[in-house]
């Protein structure tokens, strides 16, 4: 019976064990996502033809104007991209200046997304087959690019932006600028 | 009004719990404490308490109560009225409530009626849910209060998740929760005779009920989500050993050992510690499932129901009824005396076999799907799947599968094989000669080739135990037994066929296409708009012919929900007996062409009717138990009143 007692203990033991690798995951900030190698790098060519009739494309050329921009990757089908644009309005009416990029999106779905939502942005190229997003390293919608006068990505914001992260991208836009 | 009703009735139930920890904990050691009858009436009012909590959330819901905070975020005025009612546990803080609800009823119901065990096992046992619930009660009104209100109040609400949006998921959540709750039953059970030493087979017909009923109600739940996860999802897979699939699997598992293992108690007064285990690793595993799900820290499927600090507080809980039960059971259980022994070749040989190789399967479940946690914590990236799960626990099913051939077949205490020789020699014979006849007629997968031969083996043998007796004297819990492990059988076949036979087509159809698969012609006639209450869909017309017989029209869609916004595969099923064609429509292709996605899955209905046979196996065994005691007790309570007749008459 001796050797009983003591081996329960055992279960004990990996309880124990289980919940501090419990305890440990749930501290660790959950990043599942996967930062792009573009950041630090300049913006690749492109040029896209406007994804609305209310706002012109976005090429490469716009992004380096010498003024500092947030680079928005969204799309009308995308529900987190519905869940942050009062934080873009927000950003916008801070003085940011925000250009877009529609993903896989089709002009009427874009049109009735930004009746919706609100419409932050001062131009949106349309980017059927996710091909600057993939050239910018964005594995997904909606993302959120810093982009400084020169075209160089400075900070790349993944998922949907948060009221808590507004004054981090303002932050951020501001470093660029300098 | 009515929410601080239910936020009022809500704080007393916890109020009560507190007082039937206390008078539980006196209670349990000396029965004679004046505190000791507050504890039964405590209970039966916690359990009324909160069903009014819990209907005050239904009818805030029901008339879409948008200054209550969790309608306004979960409800929308324009939602069909079964999906508002369902919307009311489909979120994180109604389905706390739905939890702690059917917990103190359950409470409330042994405190009624459970007058069998010692009343300081009673007690403990009280105690012990007391304590449980405490925890989910200072979870829900200090981190989860699902009756906030919310101001100004919005026009309108935000709406369900479209997946959930569903029929099938409405009562998926709490089948499972149901069952998850009966098994912390189970657990109050087994620390209340740990606690008092009370380890008999009384104990274990006492708990048996609770257990076999928690079972049933996981049984159908993993069976709905299955059948959701297949139709709602659009991938045509219909288990993907993802983790909160798993969570769901684990305390199946542990449930059904613990069922197999309290029948050897009960019966033999066998297996005490081990029974015990089982019962506090059945509601573990509930929790740690829970804790999976809500916390986030594992990627899966049931991204809509994360929420890290929740995590950490669900953590918490975990830590202290896991951890202070594992401790209460290390430092009594050497205490306990030995059960009763038993040869091998028996039916408590048979139910070892059983449980040992549940036990395996469980650790390998639990293994697989913390594994990526573990090496997470190294830096290290896996992802573990089907490759290692379905191999892995094959090795421990097979076993199993051969043991509940014959297992049913023994008696208990000591058998010979002489006796049972017969039987077993017609169940190999035919599990062999299909074994054989598959092996020569198609070219399969060893593991499908296995699983065919296997469920037909055990269809045979389920139903052995029958041989020979009076069909009409045979208890309810017999053709229980025969019709579970028929319906473990049927299930596995449909799981072997679909495996081994399947054919899967993914074109691009233009209207006047057709697309042939496997028995099937497809032709898609057209592409149509269409809208419901809340959604539009794009949708096919698609004609199907078995075998160039009749066509049958059916209409998939890909719909797309505004509130809130989202999109779900609306897949056209066509079932035949022996299996399905199942449709599910893409996007439209730049040329115009439509992306068509189609199945055809032989048998694949047998792994739910399986699964249903399971569970009404387990309903015929329950109502057989639960009748086979109120028999007991009414007679009991009879020759009681003729004893105190003959005495006055002799007096």
């Amino acid at each position: 019976m001796k050797r009983l007692r003591y081996s329960l203990w055992i279960f004990v033991g990996f309880a124990a064990a289980l919940f501090g690798l419990f305890a440990y995951q749930l501290t660790q900030p959950k990043d599942e996502f996967v930062e792009s190698a573009m950041v630090g790098e300049p913006m690749p060519e492109f040029d896209l033809p406007p994804a609305v009739e209310s706002r012109p494309g976005l090429s490469r050329a716009d992004l380096a104007d010498g003024q500092p921009k947030l680079l928005n990757v969204f799309a009308s089908w995308c529900i987190p991209c519905a869940a942050e644009a009062p934080q873009l309005e927000a950003l916008e009416r801070s003085g940011a200046n925000i250009v877009a990029v529609a993903i896989r999106d089709r002009p009427e779905d874009v049109d009735r997304f930004l009746a919706i939502y609100g419409n932050p942005f001062t131009r949106i190229g349309r980017d059927d087959i996710s091909e600057v997003q993939l050239a910018i390293g964005s594995s997904g919608v909606p993302e959120t690019f810093v982009i400084d006068g020169n075209g160089v990505i400075t900070y790349q914001h993944i998922g949907d932006i948060r009221e808590s992260d507004v004054a981090l991208l303002l932050d951020e836009l501001r470093k660029a600028g300098s | 009004m009515i929410a601080e009703i239910g936020l009022a009735a809500l704080w007393l139930a916890a109020a009560l719990a507190v007082l039937q920890l206390i008078g539980g904990f006196f209670g349990a050691r000396d029965e004679g404490s004046e505190l000791t009858a507050l504890v039964r009436p405590a209970a039966v009012m916690q359990g009324v308490l909160c069903a009014v909590a819990f209907a005050a959330l239904v009818y805030a819901f029901a008339v879409t109560d948008l200054s209550v905070k969790l309608v306004a975020s979960n409800s929308h005025s324009m939602k069909p009225l079964a999906f508002k009612l369902s919307g009311a546990w489909a979120n994180h803080e109604g389905s706390m409530l739905l939890w702690i609800t059917v917990m103190a009823i359950a409470g409330g119901l042994i405190a009624f009626i459970e007058r069998r065990l010692p009343e300081r096992t009673m007690m403990a046992t009280l105690g012990a849910q007391a304590f449980v619930g405490l925890g989910f009660y200072l979870f829900i009104l200090l981190s989860s209060n699902p009756f906030e209100r919310l101001s100004p109040v919005p026009a309108d609400g935000n709406g369900l998740n479209p997946l959930l949006q569903d029929m099938g998921v409405s009562f998926h959540p709490p089948t499972l929760y149901i069952g998850y709750v009966g098994l912390s039953v189970a657990f109050s059970f087994a620390i209340g005779a740990l606690l008092t030493r009370q380890v008999t087979p009384e104990f274990a017909r006492v708990m048996r009920p609770w257990v076999l009923g928690s079972w049933i109600f996981l049984t159908i739940g993993i069976t709905a989500g299955s059948y959701w996860a297949y139709y709602e999802l659009g991938w045509g897979g219909w288990w993907f050993w993802d983790p909160v699939e798993n969570a769901s699997l684990m305390p199946w598992l542990a449930a059904t050992a613990l069922l197999h293992s309290a029948s050897v108690l009960a019966a033999r007064d066998a297996l005490r510690t081990w029974t015990i285990m089982l019962g506090v690793v059945a509601f573990s595993m509930s929790m740690v499932g829970t804790f999976l799900v809500r916390s986030g820290i594992l990627t899966s499927v049931h991204a809509f129901a994360v929420d890290p600090e929740r995590g950490s507080f669900i953590l918490a809980l975990l830590a202290l009824y896991i951890g202070g039960a594992l401790v209460i059971f290390a430092m009594r259980a050497s205490t306990i005396a030995e059960g009763e022994r038993f040869s091998i070749l028996s039916r408590e040989g048979a139910l070892v076999v059983n449980n040992v190789a549940l036990s395996a399967i469980l650790g390998i479940v639990l293994l697989g799907t913390l594994y990526p946690l573990l090496t997470e914590a190294f830096d290290v990236r896996v992802s573990v799947g089907p490759p290692y799960f379905d191999p892995v626990s094959a090795i421990f099913f097979i076993p199993m599968l051969a043991v509940m051939m014959v297992g049913p077949l023994l008696r208990w205490r000591k058998d010979s094989f002489d006796r049972i020789k017969l039987p077993v020699v017609i169940v190999a014979a035919v599990t062999l000669a299909v074994l054989v006849l598959v092996l020569f007629l198609s070219d399969i997968g060893f593991l499908p080739l296995i699983g065919m031969a296997m469920a037909i083996g055990v269809a045979v043998a389920s139903f052995m135990p029958l041989r020979g007796r009076n069909i009409r004297r045979i208890p309810l819990a017999v053709w229980g037994m025969c019709i579970a492990h028929f319906g473990v059988a049927v299930c596995l076949f449909g799981v072997a066929a679909d495996t081994a036979y399947q054919k899967e087509r993914l074109v691009a159809a233009s209207p006047g296409d057709t697309v042939e698969i496997g028995p099937w012609e497809a032709t898609l006639a057209s592409i149509s708009p269409v809208a419901g209450p809340n959604w539009t869909a794009m949708q096919g017309d698609i004609f199907v012919a078995y075998e160039g017989g009749r066509p049958i029209e059916t209409f998939p869609q890909a719909r797309s929900f505004w509130a809130p916004p989202g999109e779900t595969s609306e897949v056209a099923l066509v079932t035949r007996w022996n299996g399905q064609l199942y449709v599910a429509l893409g996007n439209m292709a730049e040329d115009g062409r439509w992306q068509l996605r189609l199945w055809w899955k032989p048998f694949v209905t047998y792994i739910w009717y399986g699964g249903l046979l399971i569970a009404l196996g387990g309903a015929l065994a329950l109502v057989g138990r639960v009748v086979g005691d109120i028999r007991r007790r009414y007679a009991a309570q009879r020759g009681e009143e003729r004893r105190v007749e003959e005495a006055e008459l002799m007096a």
